[in-house]
């Protein structure tokens, strides 16, 4: 957590002209080639995936495809948030509300799909 | 009076406050998406056997709004590296550059995509009239399968005959010519819609007109049938289609899987003609057709206000807001960095809603 | 930090007094007090000429309230102190009184309802015709004496849905959290302000279009959205049908509409007040040090965050359902009036269920959780002794928090599922009862061995507790399946509900006022005239519904218009020896006299605002930071540096000088000790 520094300190406004560069822009700058590399990866997934829903997964088990398309995006979306939005050097006050968010939002998922997996037979949730 | 922690963090957080407002923002927009794609998930799993239509949307555009979105998260980053930096022209063609990539996406999605869709046509038919189009339907392939049965034509709209109980269709043809259409004498075709005695003989001239476009074959969109059928004295009675390839074979594991392209109707093939009466419910493309895309409109229009709000701050950021770099340019690199995380946001829903919608 | 310092001190001498509108700010007030009202004045007169005269006199009443309030506040220059204002505390008071306001009217909806209920076909007595004629034909009708005034089945569904409406999203949400929310967490945690002054504003604004749209809403052809305050569709999907604008303009689309708008400025205060606590704490104000009505605060905030979110996407989506005629919510093969209805299907009701419930059973414990920390601070104080059990308190409301968000099922045992899903949400849900008993169980051995004061906060603090009581504990039967099954629609629910908000937040409301009127006035409250709104009131809330328990396990279902007239069999069934009917009667005339006791309290709240007692800056003796502050607040709050020291309840601590040890008062060692976090700049 600690070891990103720049992102967090915050330039001195007393000690030095605001309009400086900071003390560690040469970390800053060092990131930017992780940034660009980061979105060539994002790109050759995003290709992936598309190459990949045109394979018939649903042979080696069921809703084959539709799992692997979301383990790949979870996998994007993983990058996007850990690098571009910084998550990884994050606070522990942001993840501690990720946390929360993340196992509602699951357990909104998960229950539907329950309450759809469990119908009593003749009831709305029947619907074959 | 001043806020503490505006600019500065706050030591035992480690953030600023517009940070900490952002985070707890999008965790509620997570929960937002959660409830849309609860939603997704609940209609799609209780939709009726090949409901969840496959191949309707265009995959190569689809693959480059992804790429446009991609680049521009690297943009909105760069920018906000060089306010970092204190290189304020960098930092302009940065966000600049981040600008122009959300107006790509979303002149991609209003011009091309979504009209595309508005010109489409479905119909889906009465369960007990599905007998007469049962050629048209491709069931016996669906039979062979042991599916059930589709009840559903697609395709183009060609022309729509009516018959005009009113006084004057001189009011019909204006509406007509407004939408680049023509009113003309329907032919005697011994089709299925053929002037039904009862109720149609009661019309003011007994006439069947047929409603088309004046470039013969070019087709309209459906929401001008249905501008059509507001006009007092207007009966619809057929519906002329341009079927969609998928409706000669919907087992064919081509129509199943998604299309690289979207298979758009032949133009020389022969319109099919469905009664009206047959009919249980018509309509475009949109929301109104079907769970799948009402979920897709709904989906992509929400994501597309996030693209534009998004796009807005970023103009706000690059012009006006600019000028806030000669006084407190960490203030202005903050700035940036929260309009970038929910930007990262929106492209991190998007990751999700191109295979969902797209490709699966 | 020192520059931080230097900030502070430059931005109070700048800011002692609230900025005047810049010159085209004037531009625009003056613009728009002339234009609005004219705009208002104009629909006046279409509606006149269309022969809507209740719609005319609406719309002519509120272009004359926006010209007098827009004039006034141009000329006396109210626009950024009092109308839109970014002070934390006027924007809690704009929040308070509209919420008051809201609650009342939602109360009289209710009593028009419970006259038709004990006097079926009964024209409404004295205010009948003013009735009929505000809210039209669609609402009111003649009796069969030929009275005017005579609640009809469409006005009685209309008015049953906006009564809880109103009273959930428009009356307690905004008192109880946004008010009282927005007057006393900066105080209490020693910040100058919330952390985004203009979002809480515009939360403010927000929710203010969405009154509009619901108020709005009983005028319009049809009259206000008659699907329950649940929408549940398909019902509010067909209802008030229509082509044009009346597309747009009928009383379930606004109701949705509406509900978005008060939906995001939730979003917004919600965003803000999670964000202040954890930013703007006064240094040394350590987690465990905050009052636990702040805590309240924060976890309800955090609920409303996270809950409220899939309504919204609900709201989107039942919106579209009626705008662009999708079918989120439509099923295959709906038949309406023996037709089968214009939609494509593949849709599921239950789908909106499952949204609302997702938000509206964590919105329960937004309902009470302010009502507890206002409890907890009121009973702090007049015990004069901590309260018990602090840290089990904070942890259960996290438990609370938690678990909420998983039981929201257990309002819909009656949509018939599986028995493994239903199995899940029981236990889930009786888990929640734990945490809730702890809560009610510090509170009542909180008084255990205080030298109490009863004056009235106390009082209505006391009350809250056994009437809290009795509406969570009749509500562990429900949380079973089988039992849930029998009474569901019946008048047990309404009496169980009812005990927890009404008895319970509602009174809770009560002490909070009279507990802090005197640092927002600077006077206090006409204690005789509380204590006769307290003892009324009290004995009529509980004559209101505790009679509904009784008549709810004898079968009498909560839909019916009649009150059950219609049912013989139920209405002649002996509840304690009395038909249905008697107790009807019974509720209603209590209702009828809880309405009129409010008076009481109206009238000690305006004379005490200029006649009451006056007060200093710490009447009641407590502890904690807003009592610190002076009185009533300036804009900034603090006129000195503030410390923490200590927690929030040190009263009679052991050989202390006085009864109660204020949080900033140092400790009395000479060395003063450091505060276990970094010392922060303020």
């Amino acid at each position: 957590m600690s070891s990103d520094p720049h992102s967090h300190e915050p330039v001195s406004h007393d000690s030095h002209d605001p309009h400086a560069p900071p003390a560690n822009a040469h970390e800053i700058e060092h990131h930017i080639a992780l940034y660009w590399k980061i979105g060539g990866i994002l790109l050759v997934f995003t290709l992936i995936t598309v190459a990949l829903s045109y394979v018939n997964l649903d042979k080696l088990f069921h809703g084959g495809n539709m799992i692997i398309g979301m383990i790949v995006a979870s996998f994007k979306v993983s990058l996007v948030a850990a690098i571009f939005m910084h998550l990884k050097q994050e606070r522990a006050t942001v993840w501690r509300f990720l946390y929360f968010t993340f196992f509602f939002v699951m357990g909104l998922f998960l229950l539907f799909w329950f309450a759809y997996a469990d119908p009593i037979f003749g009831t709305h949730y029947w619907t074959h | 009076m001043q806020i503490p922690h505006e600019v500065q963090a706050r030591p035992d957080t480690g953030l600023y406050n517009a940070k900490l407002g952002i985070w707890l923002f999008l965790a509620s927009e997570v929960m937002l998406f959660g409830g849309l794609f609860s939603a997704y998930i609940f209609l799609r799993l209780g939709a009726d056997d090949g409901y969840w239509p496959h191949g309707l949307l265009n995959v190569p555009v689809g693959t480059l709004n992804t790429a446009i979105l991609i680049l521009s998260s690297v943009t909105v980053i760069r920018a906000w590296v060089a306010l970092k930096m204190r290189r304020f022209d960098e930092y302009k063609r940065w966000m600049g550059l981040t600008i122009i990539c959300a107006f790509i996406f979303l002149g991609v999605k209003l011009i091309y995509e979504w009209p595309q869709k508005f010109a489409h046509f479905g119909a889906i038919l009465r369960k007990d009239k599905m007998g007469e189009y049962e050629k048209f339907l491709g069931n016996e392939h669906m039979k062979a399968k042991g599916l059930a049965p589709r009840n559903e034509i697609s395709g183009h709209l060609e022309a729509v005959e009516f018959t005009f109980t009113g006084k004057d269709i001189a009011a019909v043809k204006i509406y007509a010519d407004k939408k680049s259409c023509m009113v003309v004498d329907a032919p005697a075709h011994g089709g299925p819609a053929a002037p039904a005695a009862g109720h149609d003989a009661k019309a003011a001239d007994g006439k069947l007109y047929k409603f088309e476009s004046k470039t013969h074959g070019a087709g309209f969109w459906p929401s001008v049938a249905e501008g059509l059928e507001k006009i007092d004295g207007v009966k619809v009675v057929a519906f002329e289609v341009m079927p969609d390839p998928v409706n000669e074979d919907p087992t064919n594991a081509d129509n199943e899987k998604p299309h690289f392209l979207p298979k758009h109707p032949n133009p020389k093939a022969t319109p099919i003609v469905i009664k009206a009466d047959d009919i249980h419910h018509w309509s475009a493309f949109v929301p109104k057709h079907s769970t799948y895309f009402a979920t897709y409109f709904m989906i992509t229009g929400l994501h597309g206000l996030h693209v534009l709000g998004g796009a807005l701050v970023f103009c706000f950021l690059w012009g006006p807001g600019a000028a806030l770099y000669r006084k407190n340019p960490e203030h202005l690199a903050n700035r940036v960095e929260v309009a970038g995380l929910f930007w990262h946001f929106v492209d991190l829903v998007w990751i999700f809603v191109f295979p969902l919608f797209y490709l699966l | 930090m020192a520059d931080s310092h230097a900030h502070d001190a430059h931005g109070h001498d700048e800011h002692a007094h609230h900025p005047d509108l810049t010159p085209l700010g004037y531009i625009i007030a003056w613009t728009s007090s002339l234009l609005l009202p004219l705009l208002f004045f104009i629909g006046a007169a279409m509606a006149w000429k269309a022969g809507a005269g209740n719609v005319a006199a609406v719309s002519a009443f509120t272009g004359a309230l926006t010209a007098v309030v827009f004039v006034a506040a141009t000329l006396k220059k109210w626009w950024r102190l009092y109308v839109f204002s970014t002070d934390h505390k006027v924007i809690g008071l704009q929040y308070g009184l509209s919420g008051l306001a809201f609650l009342f009217f939602g109360f009289m909806l209710m009593m028009v309802m419970r006259w038709q209920i004990a006097h079926p076909g009964d024209a409404v007595p004295v205010f009948g015709q003013l009735l009929q004629w505000l809210f039209g034909e669609a609402a009111f009708s003649k009796d069969a004496l030929g009275r005017m005034g005579m609640l009809t089945a469409d006005g009685y569904n209309s008015f049953g849905a906006m009564h809880g409406t109103i009273m959930v999203f428009f009356g307690i949400v905004p008192a109880a959290f946004a008010a009282f929310g927005n007057y006393v967490v900066p105080l209490q945690i020693g910040a100058p302000d919330m952390t985004y002054p203009r979002i809480n504003m515009a939360s403010f604004w927000c929710f203010f279009i969405s009154c509009l749209f619901m108020v709005g809403s009983f005028f319009v052809p049809g009259g206000a959205a008659k699907s329950g305050w649940t929408s549940y569709p398909p019902l509010s999907g067909i209802a008030d049908p229509g082509s044009g604008w009346y597309h747009i303009f009928n009383g379930q689309t606004l109701w949705i509409s509406g509900m978005v708008f008060n939906i995001t400025a939730s979003l917004l205060g919600a965003v803000n007040f999670t964000a202040t606590i954890i930013q703007l704490r006064a240094p040394g104000m350590t987690w465990m040090r905050l009052p636990f009505f702040v805590w309240a605060q924060f976890i309800t905030a955090f609920l409303l965050l996270l809950a409220f979110p899939p309504l919204e996407a609900a709201g989107v989506m039942h919106l579209m359902d009626r705008a662009f005629g999708s079918s989120f919510f439509m099923p295959t093969g709906l038949v309406v009036n023996g037709q089968l209805a214009d939609w494509a299907g593949g849709g599921s009701p239950i789908l909106w269920q499952h949204l609302f419930w997702f938000l509206a059973h964590p919105e329960v414990y937004v309902l009470i959780l302010p009502g507890i920390g206002i409890v907890a601070e009121v009973i702090a104080c007049n015990t004069r002794k901590p309260l018990y059990g602090y840290k089990a308190m904070v942890g259960a409301i996290f438990v609370l928090a938690f678990l909420s968000f998983i039981v929201w099922a257990h309002h819909m045992y009656m949509t018939g599922m599986g028995s493994k899903v239903s199995a899940f949400f029981q236990t889930t849900t009786i888990l929640i009862s734990v945490p809730s008993v702890i809560l009610l169980t510090a509170l009542l051995l909180s008084l255990w061995g205080g030298s109490i004061r009863f004056n009235t906060p106390m009082l209505f603090a006391a009350a809250f507790l056994p009437q809290f009581g009795i509406g969570g504990l009749t509500g562990i039967p429900l949380a079973f399946n089988a039992v849930d099954l029998y009474l569901h629609d019946t008048y047990y629910i309404i009496a169980h509900f009812h005990y927890v908000v009404a008895p319970g937040t509602i009174f809770a409301l009560f002490a909070g006022i009279y507990h802090w009127f005197p640092k927002i006035t600077g006077r206090h409250l006409n204690e005789f005239w509380g204590k006769a709104h307290f003892w009324t009131s009290c004995i009529f809330i509980n004559g209101l519904f505790l009679p509904m328990f009784l008549q709810g396990m004898a079968g009498v279902h909560r839909r019916w218009y009649d009150g059950g007239a219609a049912y013989e069999q139920i209405s002649k069934k002996v509840v304690f020896g009395q038909d249905s009917f008697y107790w009807n009667n019974v509720s209603s005339t209590c209702a009828f006299l809880l309405g009129a006791v409010q008076f009481i309290f109206i009238a000690n709240l305006i004379w005490s605002i200029y006649r009451g007692e006056k007060v200093g800056r710490n009447p009641w003796n407590c502890t904690t930071l807003e009592w610190d502050a002076p009185t009533p607040p300036p804009h900034g709050n603090f006129d000195k540096e503030l410390r923490v020291y200590r927690g929030p309840y040190e009263y009679s601590v052991p050989g202390a000088d006085k009864d109660f040890t204020p949080q900033t008062e140092p400790p009395p060692s000479a060395q003063p000790q450091p505060a276990p976090e970094p010392a922060l700049v303020k």
